[in-house]
């Protein structure tokens, strides 16, 4: 009986203590999401004998639509990607051809760096697919967060589990961690800099780590970023590829 | 013809050392060729046998959807056989994954295979009798690309068939030798059943490899591709191999008849008196082209018995005791054993035979084609040429 009591008041604290999930990731959301956005900036690839870095801009419309044009350096320069939903195009200036990315291809690094082109295809509403929980309150870089724990809620999601690190004055997650069934985990994303655009904060250093590998991670760091400008419609199309 | 070769015989005994020199550099040539012809032969055998006794079987019943070539039908092309079909075939599930040797990350094919299937050389038995959580077979060209010896744990990711990331440490179980490039390299064998729970592709298998028993019957959604059909891309890789190689035996086979065509033709301008006389007494132009045809073509079989006489102990050897490589195979990702033992079939003998007598006897009539224009009293006095 007494065991049960103090159960009871566990939860019920617990409850009190912490906010509602599912209002934290919906104000992440109304932070980071825009109906449009344009960016600017460059990708920091971190190699095992020397660093790369490549400037980029990208144009994205709700969760969906997203173009990405590569400028620097000249290896680079004019390769370009459209994302529209759940495919994916590449068009390379060297070979002047537009490849449909898809299975086995999709598992290949974007220019070297952490980052799968597979994890570029994720783009649904944490809420939609994990139920959330906060577990507790830790400070990462001086900014207390909660402490969310994600766990899927449909089958055919890449990570069964997150546990993401949220600012609990600004709504801006500071962390990360992606984890496999087996509950290994294999990404890490640390985002820092954050920076207040408009009315909402943003951060804009994110480095994004495969912790599987030796090596330190790849860095975002966005050097312009529009929120909720007009994008002409003709960018998300394929023609928009080879323009 | 009895006399034109009788002749022939003894012209070319009595020219000595000018017949034998020009027979050996023919025989050059046919030594060569038998050479390097039984070495592809034996290439081919050994490349076709331990394709069989390593990945075809008799042959792959394939799931429609499946092209081996084509790794972007491994996400879809799989699927459940039903119960009685099955006999005499042998399950192989297919997947993608991700292996993290030391630190490196390097895309790999999980390959499902039964404990205790025995139709392939695969030695699967191993990961039966391992007591590791999740035990691996490694090629040896794999282990050593990946710097993993036996007992290693190493870290293997991979997307069930929902799409969700799952990640465990497997344990080298064990590391196999083979000369098949197409089992080792970027390959990751696990037990099929373990391979299905980690997938949730639960009875399901890519390909079956049949065994000699098995009879092919038609089943929706599965295609049967038979062991000569499987084996094409090897034998046309080597048969391009031989081709290509063939310029080089030609070549000397050209010098060969080169030197012959030459001989005669200075033979005949040496031999006009002796032309004329042969007209004179009676043969026809026609008989006299045939006598000194003829001697043409018996360098070739002097080629031959001179080339049986040095290149038969050299053969015997090589096709018992093999020819090694100091470059393994599987770096160039073609079957090839490390040592190749030579096939010399009765057909090849025959045909190198004959190529070698009707090239000659050819190029002996070339040279010889003069002698139907020659006025012989012009002959008599050595002055027709």
């Amino acid at each position: 009986m007494n065991a049960f009591i103090l159960l009871l008041i566990s939860v019920l604290w617990t409850g009190l203590k912490f906010p509602d999930p599912n209002m934290i990731l919906d104000r992440v959301d109304q932070n980071m999401l825009s109906t449009t956005k344009i960016l600017e900036g460059r990708m920091i690839v971190y190699g095992k004998r020397n660093t790369r870095i490549i400037t980029f801009r990208s144009y994205s419309e709700g969760i969906h639509k997203s173009f990405t044009e590569y400028l620097t350096p000249a290896r680079e320069a004019g390769t370009k990607m459209l994302k529209l939903k759940d495919n994916l195009w590449i068009y390379s200036p060297a070979a002047d051809r537009i490849i449909q990315l898809s299975g086995h291809m999709l598992k290949q690094s974007v220019m070297g760096s952490d980052m799968s082109y597979e994890d570029m295809m994720e783009d649904r509403k944490m809420k939609d697919v994990y139920d959330a929980t906060v577990t507790g309150e830790e400070t990462v870089d001086g900014r207390k967060c909660w402490i969310l724990e994600l766990n899927a809620k449909v089958e055919d999601v890449a990570y069964e589990k997150m546990k993401i690190w949220v600012d609990q004055l600004r709504y801006v997650p500071l962390r990360e961690e992606l984890y496999a069934k087996s509950g290994q985990l294999l990404k890490r994303v640390v985002m820092s800099d954050v920076k207040r655009f408009g009315d909402r904060w943003y951060p804009t250093k994110i480095n994004y780590k495969d912790v599987l590998k030796n090596g330190k991670g790849t860095d975002f760091i966005i050097t312009r970023l529009q929120l909720g400008v007009k994008i002409d419609e003709y960018i998300f199309t394929k023609a928009a590829l080879k323009k | 013809m009895k006399l034109a070769l009788k002749l022939a015989y003894k012209n070319l005994i009595r020219a000595g050392l000018k017949t034998w020199l020009n027979a050996l550099a023919l025989s050059f040539a046919f030594v060569l060729i038998i050479f390097y012809n039984g070495m592809i032969d034996g290439w081919n055998n050994e490349a076709r046998q331990d394709a069989i006794a390593w990945e075809y079987g008799t042959g792959h019943l394939r799931n429609a959807a499946y092209d081996p070539m084509d790794p972007f039908t491994i996400q879809d092309g799989h699927g459940v056989l039903p119960e009685q079909y099955r006999e005499h075939l042998t399950p192989i599930l297919v997947w993608q994954g991700t292996l993290y040797p030391h630190g490196r990350m390097m895309p790999v094919l999980i390959k499902g295979i039964e404990p205790g299937q025995t139709t392939v050389k695969i030695p699967s038995g191993v990961l039966k009798n391992s007591t590791a959580g999740y035990p691996v077979l490694l090629g040896r060209k794999m282990a050593e690309s990946a710097g993993l010896k036996e007992g290693d744990q190493v870290l293997l990711r991979w997307r069930d068939r929902n799409g969700t990331f799952d990640a465990v440490e497997v344990t080298v179980a064990g590391i196999f030798e083979t000369n098949v490039p197409f089992v080792d390299g970027g390959q990751v064998w696990i037990a099929l059943n373990t391979l299905r729970k980690m997938t949730g592709l639960t009875d399901e298998a890519t390909f079956f490899i049949a065994d000699e028993n098995y009879t092919p019957t038609p089943v929706d959604g599965w295609t049967f591709v038979d062991q000569k059909m499987l084996l094409k891309p090897v034998t046309n890789l080597i048969n391009a191999k031989k081709y290509g190689a063939a310029f080089m035996y030609l070549l000397l086979l050209a010098i060969g008849l080169l030197v012959i065509f030459d001989t005669q033709a200075f033979s005949i301008f040496r031999r006009q008196k002796e032309i004329g006389t042969h007209i004179a007494m009676g043969m026809t132009r026609g008989e006299v082209i045939r006598m000194f045809t003829v001697e043409g073509a018996m360098y070739s079989i002097f080629a031959i018995i001179l080339g049986g006489i040095y290149g038969a102990p050299l053969f015997i050897y090589l096709a018992k005791n093999g020819i090694s490589f100091p470059v393994s195979g599987d770096t160039m990702g073609i079957i090839i054993a490390p040592t190749i033992y030579s096939i010399y079939s009765t057909a090849l003998i025959v045909k190198t035979f004959l190529l070698l007598v009707i090239s000659a006897t050819l190029v002996s009539l070339l040279a010889t084609r003069k002698i139907a224009g020659m006025n012989p009293v012009e002959a008599l006095k050595g002055k027709a040429l």
